[in-house]
């Protein structure tokens, strides 16, 4: 180990101007709230405003010339519902087309038709990104840093959930830049909050960070040794939180109160009392809900038995999840040697309980779930800007690829991959004479392209003309610390490239990311075959592909009678890849290449034969390819 | 390790190669993380993925040390560690943390580490390659596991049957690291196909186990 201390050194020493740059802070930009924090000698601390409020609500009001953010703009909530912005995080990184599927759920504008790049709110007589709506949150955060601190604060580090993609990454870097702050680095949420844990407990070992909010689910293992935080495993489920609990509750409440389907503004005023109930419920061990229906004020007891049995089977799911990083990390609950809780979800007891089985031990919960995630931010700030002992290694959390022929979709770097990373593969072109590459990066765990997430599109030009097979086009993707992804292309045999960093044209919704992850392990069967299937159709048209352009150039090789035979088992060929039986399709062009056999033998011998007259084989291979390109 | 896995090791061109420094244009050694000179972190060589953890090569490693060399190395060449550097070094470093994130990749899973040596030596490993199986005991062997599979009604029975795969995976670990003790890459080749498919198996009983619990979930609601 002595050597490694030695080489430790250089990197770590700050650079001598280091103090003149000033400090760096931690934000938490939540969907709800945000929060800002600062460490000192590994001491976070929240940073508050004038009433000693750390968390500032994620809400942004468009009343005036410049927006107001936090407690007053959601007070401009009642008064002017249209130019108040909430949950704008649901939207980073998001393109119009995938607005669409929200539409009716979104309490905003979207501005225009538009087809392509990011989406845009119109709010008022402005139209705003979300990116400019998260960087009026920043600016407000930053303010109230500067305030608390008395100097000025230009860089900071920003945690995103494990589960943003490429997209969203992108734009909240955009963000903060737009808000006047350097990144220095993006963390992950769950890893903050093992790093304000881990520093406090000072403990090594393995840990499960447990992350419950409204709307999503995030479960992260980490093992922490030597200083160092290795994210082993990430996973969740972003269509589960705190919200639907609230569901549960006003659904319980509509059955025993005989109403069948209230009006939207009831419905809405109930599942604010569910949410008050659910809250009470965590020390009171039963509440009564008072709620205005259909014009009649209604009372509704809950006991904690029944808020329990209500949502047992979400807090399942969460456990479901649990198991699943366990299983890709390869460990057992047992190794875990302390459970991490956050979200404000989290607080519900029935969720401590069965957490607290599953792992056979009581999570740690002495931080604020809702301050925990900056305080760790903070500490990460402090190790970038002074060198301090820990390290944070992260994770990319769903797979990345490229589309194949057929829209299969050939994985380049798997999900749970450590980062810094870059892979290259290699790809070659179908046709023969092809010139152009088209190159769509998904992000995703399935088989398909269609069942993946688009992160962007671009093409590779200039490839000389050579036979199908012949070009080797390199493709790299390259993923930074902060997960984000810029992928490049070459064709090795000439050298033409080309380069694109994934901006943020479309985005990968969390919900469908979870989606995606549940869906790949079940249905990871189906879509082999699907696969396979398309690969023999591949295969099938490759070959017809080339026996067209043999018969082209050297059809007079053979007998009339040969050709007859060829063409009747191409028929047969492409009569099988009509239909969805990939063996039928094996066995036709097996039939098809004994049939050409006599055929390819006579282009042998003939390429052979110019060949002896003084040219090489591959000239003679080479024009052959120019005639079949034509 | 095997005596001619030594030797491969120490006969590597790289092992003593120097090269001037970037930034100061001294000489270099070719795997140096910094130079000696004036400090500057130097950009990744052509380095055997072992070399690069400092492990002997083999493959029975010591997981633990493994380990404990990447996460020394990766507190040293993290870009976390070079964020209020150059940009030029910044680009440096993160190369040299891309190269120890493949490196330690390869070689903490027993199969890949077993590809890897594999093609070390100059064989094409079968296991990297999704290519048609020619062992008809193993293929004999996978029909029927599959049909168990999809057979199983309970989780229970599902269980059993992770179990027994997975008793077979270690078994064949054994195998593998025995094989390589002796040099016999034509056997090591084979026991890490095998491997490769047990492996697909357990994943795929993984995805049956939630399809089981999905159907479960619905019959008690």
């Amino acid at each position: 180990m002595i050597t490694l201390l030695q080489i430790h050194e250089p990197g770590e020493t700050p650079a001598p101007h280091e103090e003149e740059r000033g400090i760096a802070i931690g934000i938490d930009l939540g969907t709800t709230n945000s929060v800002a924090a600062i460490a000192e000698q590994g001491k976070p601390e929240i940073l508050r405003d004038e009433h000693g409020d750390g968390l500032l609500p994620s809400i942004v009001a468009y009343t005036g010339a410049e927006p107001i953010v936090g407690r007053a703009a959601a007070e401009e909530l009642t008064r002017h519902p249209e130019l108040v912005v909430s949950s704008i995080k649901r939207l980073m990184g998001r393109g119009a087309a995938d607005i669409k599927s929200l539409s009716g759920t979104l309490p905003y504008e979207i501005h225009g038709d538009q087809q392509v790049g990011m989406v845009r709110l119109k709010v008022g007589n402005r139209v705003l990104s979300p990116v400019q709506v998260s960087a009026d949150i920043l600016r407000a955060i930053k303010t109230r840093a500067e305030a608390a601190l008395g100097q000025p604060v230009e860089r900071a580090v920003v945690t995103v959930p494990a589960y943003f993609d490429d997209a969203a990454r992108a734009a909240t870097k955009d963000a903060a830049k737009l808000a006047g702050l350097e990144v220095l680095r993006l963390v992950n949420e769950p890893t903050a909050a093992a790093l304000a844990y881990g520093l406090d407990h000072g403990a090594e070992g393995l840990y499960a960070v447990y992350d419950l909010g409204g709307g999503t689910f995030d479960i992260s293992l980490l093992r922490l040794q030597q200083g160092v935080f290795q994210v082993l495993s990430t996973g969740g489920d972003a269509a589960l939180g705190g919200d639907d609990f609230d569901h549960a509750i006003a659904e319980y409440v509509l059955r025993e109160a005989g109403v069948q389907s209230p009006s939207l503004t009831d419905a809405k005023t109930l599942l604010v009392a569910s949410r008050r109930s659910k809250e009470a419920l965590t020390s009171a061990p039963t509440v009564e809900l008072t709620f205005h229906i259909n014009g009649r004020d209604l009372r509704q007891s809950i006991d904690l038995a029944k808020f329990e049995s209500l949502i047992e089977a979400m807090v399942a799911r969460t456990l479901r999840a649990c198991r699943q990083v366990l299983e890709d990390a390869e460990v057992t609950a047992a190794e875990v040697k302390g459970v991490v809780l956050v979200g404000g979800s989290t607080r519900v007891p029935l969720v401590r309980r069965m957490v607290a089985k599953f792992f056979g031990r009581e999570p740690l919960s002495d931080i604020n779930p809702d301050e925990v995630v900056a305080a760790g931010a903070a500490l990460q700030a402090e190790a970038l800007t002074r060198g301090g002992d820990t390290l944070l290694l992260d994770v990319i959390p769903l797979s990345l690829g490229i589309e194949t022929v057929g829209g299969i979709v050939e994985k380049v770097i798997d999900r749970n991959t450590a980062i810094p990373v870059a892979k290259a593969q290699e790809f070659t072109t179908y046709q023969d004479g092809q010139t152009g590459m088209q190159i769509h990066i998904v992000q995703g765990e399935r088989e398909t392209v269609d069942a993946c997430r688009s992160l962007g599109r671009f093409e590779l030009t200039g490839i000389p003309p050579m036979a199908a097979g012949a070009a080797r086009i390199r493709i790299t993707f390259a993923v930074d610390a902060d997960g984000l992804l810029t992928v490049s292309a070459q064709e090795k045999t000439t050298g033409v490239r080309a380069e694109i960093a994934v901006k943020p044209s479309y985005g990968l919704d969390e919900d469908e990311m979870a989606d995606m992850l549940r869906d790949s392990l079940t249905h990871a069967r189906a879509d082999m075959e699907k696969r396979l299937l398309i690969e023999a159709r591949v295969e099938a048209e490759r070959m017809l592909l080339a026996l067209d352009a043999a018969l082209k150039s050297d059809g007079d090789l053979i007998a009339p009678s040969e050709r007859a035979g060829i063409d009747a088992a191409s028929g047969k060929v492409r009569a099988a890849m009509a239909g969805e039986d990939r063996d039928r399709i094996g066995a036709a062009v097996e039939t098809l290449e004994k049939a050409s056999h006599p055929f390819a033998q006579a282009r042998m011998d003939r390429a052979m034969e110019s060949a002896l007259k003084g040219h090489s084989l591959d000239e003679v291979e080479a024009s052959m390819a120019t005639d079949r390109a034509e | 390790m095997s005596q001619s896995e030594h030797e491969r090791f120490n006969q590597s061109p790289e092992a003593g190669a120097v090269a001037p420094c970037w930034s100061c244009k001294q000489p270099v050694a070719a795997r140096a993380l910094f130079c000696h000179a004036c400090g500057a972190v130097q950009p990744p060589g052509q380095l055997d993925h072992f070399a690069r953890l400092g492990v002997a090569p083999g493959f029975d490693l010591d997981l633990g040390r493994l380990e404990k060399q990447y996460l020394g190395f990766q507190r040293a060449m993290h870009p976390d560690r070079f964020v209020i550097k150059t940009a030029k070094e910044r680009a440096i470093a993160e190369s040299q943390a891309v190269s120890m994130n493949e490196a330690y990749e390869t070689l903490k899973d027993p199969l890949r580490r077993a590809a890897y040596l594999l093609e070390r030596a100059g064989k094409t490993a079968a296991v990297d390659k999704d290519q048609t199986v020619h062992d008809p005991e193993l293929l004999m062997e996978a029909m029927e596991a599959r049909e168990k599979l999809s057979e199983v009604a309970s989780i229970d029975e599902l269980e059993k049957l992770q179990i027994e795969a997975g008793a077979k995976a270690i078994d064949l670990l054994s195998q593998l690291s025995k094989a390589f003790a002796a040099d016999d890459l034509e056997t090591a080749n084979r026991v890490a196909t095998r491997m490769k498919y047990w492996r697909k198996f357990l994943e795929e009983s993984r995805a049956r186990r939630i399809t089981l619990e999905d159907a479960d979930m619905e019959g008690g609601a």
